[in-house]
């Protein structure tokens, strides 16, 4: 079974931290990545970098920022190869942002 | 609570898959009897730990258990929790959705995740404990009647048996707070009509408990209300009880009782300076004990004032008639 972690960080919650702290937060977030189950995973550019497209009568609309207005935004994923639910929750709850004010989403892959 | 578990896994290593075990979910119309079939007999722990999983919703937990442990029928459900037959298949059918499509396990959760697994567990059966009485099933005697499945398939997990010790406790005094219609208090409860059979058993389990050294908040819990059913009722030591339990829970609710059982012991000016501390300004009971408290200080402007916003935020009729009654006595 395949799951998307989707991780939602507090925006300027990782930035707050001194630079030994987040150099071991993304010293974690590294060793998550090389984790075996963990088959893949990125971290998204700042959300002030978002570009929302639609298309609406075959025109593109773009607007700046991202789609959703929330107050944590998508950072990041991983893509986590697990048997079950609570493997990928134990696995989640190890994301540094979840325990910085963020959350981490866990959403099965739809495998075809 | 190791041995419990090791047990448990023993009997689990096989950890089946999800999709070959859905079929517990579609029990028909089970009954008591084919519960204690052994081929369910043998995997209820793990499904009970599935229908109490937090990544479904409480109100689907609470559905789920009832219907594959409990042996209650959807429209049974439905009727209980005042929804539509039609609504609670499809809370039904969403739970066991979501429990095949993310993989929620069919299995005792690890070690490491067992307490807080088994709190989920514990506040699914206490929450159908407390719905009571409502359409034809009896809510309360089900939660009880899964209390004590629950403690024998995990006999050596002192808050299992907290939680039964209290719901047998509470459920034997439950012929006598109301006289009719009418809220009976605890002091004026006919004690001929506790069940004293139901009540001696929770004692019973209470020590259980206790000798598997519980301090947790089911057992502690269980240990107030059986005190509460003594001849003398010793409130100083109730007090004290409630002092741990909001250490255990940090509950403003749990502190309000604190303040009630030191007015018990005589202190009511400590306990209206506790009360006062408290941020509670839409929960009933806040009002009606610092209005009983004021009352009994001779402040009758404020007791009034504060009967009234009680009255204002009750409910239930008997509850609404008791308050009508402080107010004109006033």
């Amino acid at each position: 079974m395949k799951y998307a972690l989707l991780i939602y960080d507090k925006p300027g919650s990782h930035e707050a931290l001194a630079d030994d702290e987040r150099d071991a937060v993304y010293g974690e977030y590294f060793a998550l990545r090389n984790d075996p189950r963990c088959t893949d995973g990125a971290e998204l550019q700042a959300a002030q970098t978002a570009t929302t497209v639609r298309v609406d009568g075959g025109k593109a609309l773009t607007t700046d920022g991202p789609f959703a207005d929330t107050k944590e935004v998508l950072g990041g994923y991983y893509v986590f190869e697990a048997s079950d639910l609570d493997q990928a929750i134990e696995f989640a709850a190890r994301i540094p942002a979840a325990r910085l004010g963020g959350a981490v989403e866990v959403r099965p892959v739809v495998e075809r | 609570m190791v041995t419990a578990r090791n047990r448990a896994i023993d009997r689990i290593r096989r950890q089946q898959a999800l999709a070959q075990k859905a079929h517990l979910l579609e029990l028909p119309e089970a009954t008591v009897d084919e519960l204690d079939d052994v081929s369910i007999e043998d995997e209820r722990l793990e499904l009970i730990f599935t229908c109490c999983h937090p990544a479904l919703a409480l109100e689907a937990q609470v559905a789920l258990t009832l219907r594959a442990l409990g042996g209650c029928s959807t429209e049974e459900i439905a009727r209980a929790f005042l929804v539509s037959e039609e609504t609670m298949k499809r809370r039904l059918s969403r739970a066991k959705a979501k429990i095949k499509a993310t993989a929620i396990p069919f299995a005792v959760p690890a070690d490491h995740l067992l307490p807080d697994r088994l709190d989920a567990v514990l506040a699914v059966i206490y929450l159908i404990f407390n719905e009571g009485y409502s359409g034809r099933i009896d809510l309360a005697a089900e939660a009880i009647r899964l209390g004590r499945v629950l403690a024998s398939l995990m006999p050596d997990e002192p808050e299992v048996h907290g939680l039964l010790a209290l719901m047998l406790i509470h459920h034997a005094r439950r012929g006598a707070r109301f006289a009719g219609e009418e809220l009976v208090l605890l002091d004026d409860q006919d004690r001929s009509d506790w069940n004293a059979g139901e009540l001696a058993t929770g004692r019973e389990v209470l020590d259980r408990a206790i000798a598997l050294r519980g301090r947790g908040p089911y057992v502690v819990q269980a240990a107030i209300a059986s005190l509460q059913t003594e001849q003398q009722i010793d409130w100083v030591e109730i007090a004290a009880l409630y002092e741990q339990l909001v250490e255990l829970t940090r509950s403003p609710v749990v502190e309000l009782n604190r303040a009630v059982a030191i007015a018990k012991t005589g202190s009511t000016e400590q306990a209206l300076e506790l009360v006062g501390k408290l941020d509670l300004p839409d929960y009933q009971y806040f009002h009606s004990t610092r209005a009983e408290l004021l009352r009994r200080l001779g402040r009758r402007d404020e007791a009034r004032a504060a009967f009234e916003r009680a009255l204002a935020l009750a409910v239930s009729t008997p509850e609404r008639r008791f308050l009508a009654r402080r107010l004109a006595e006033l």
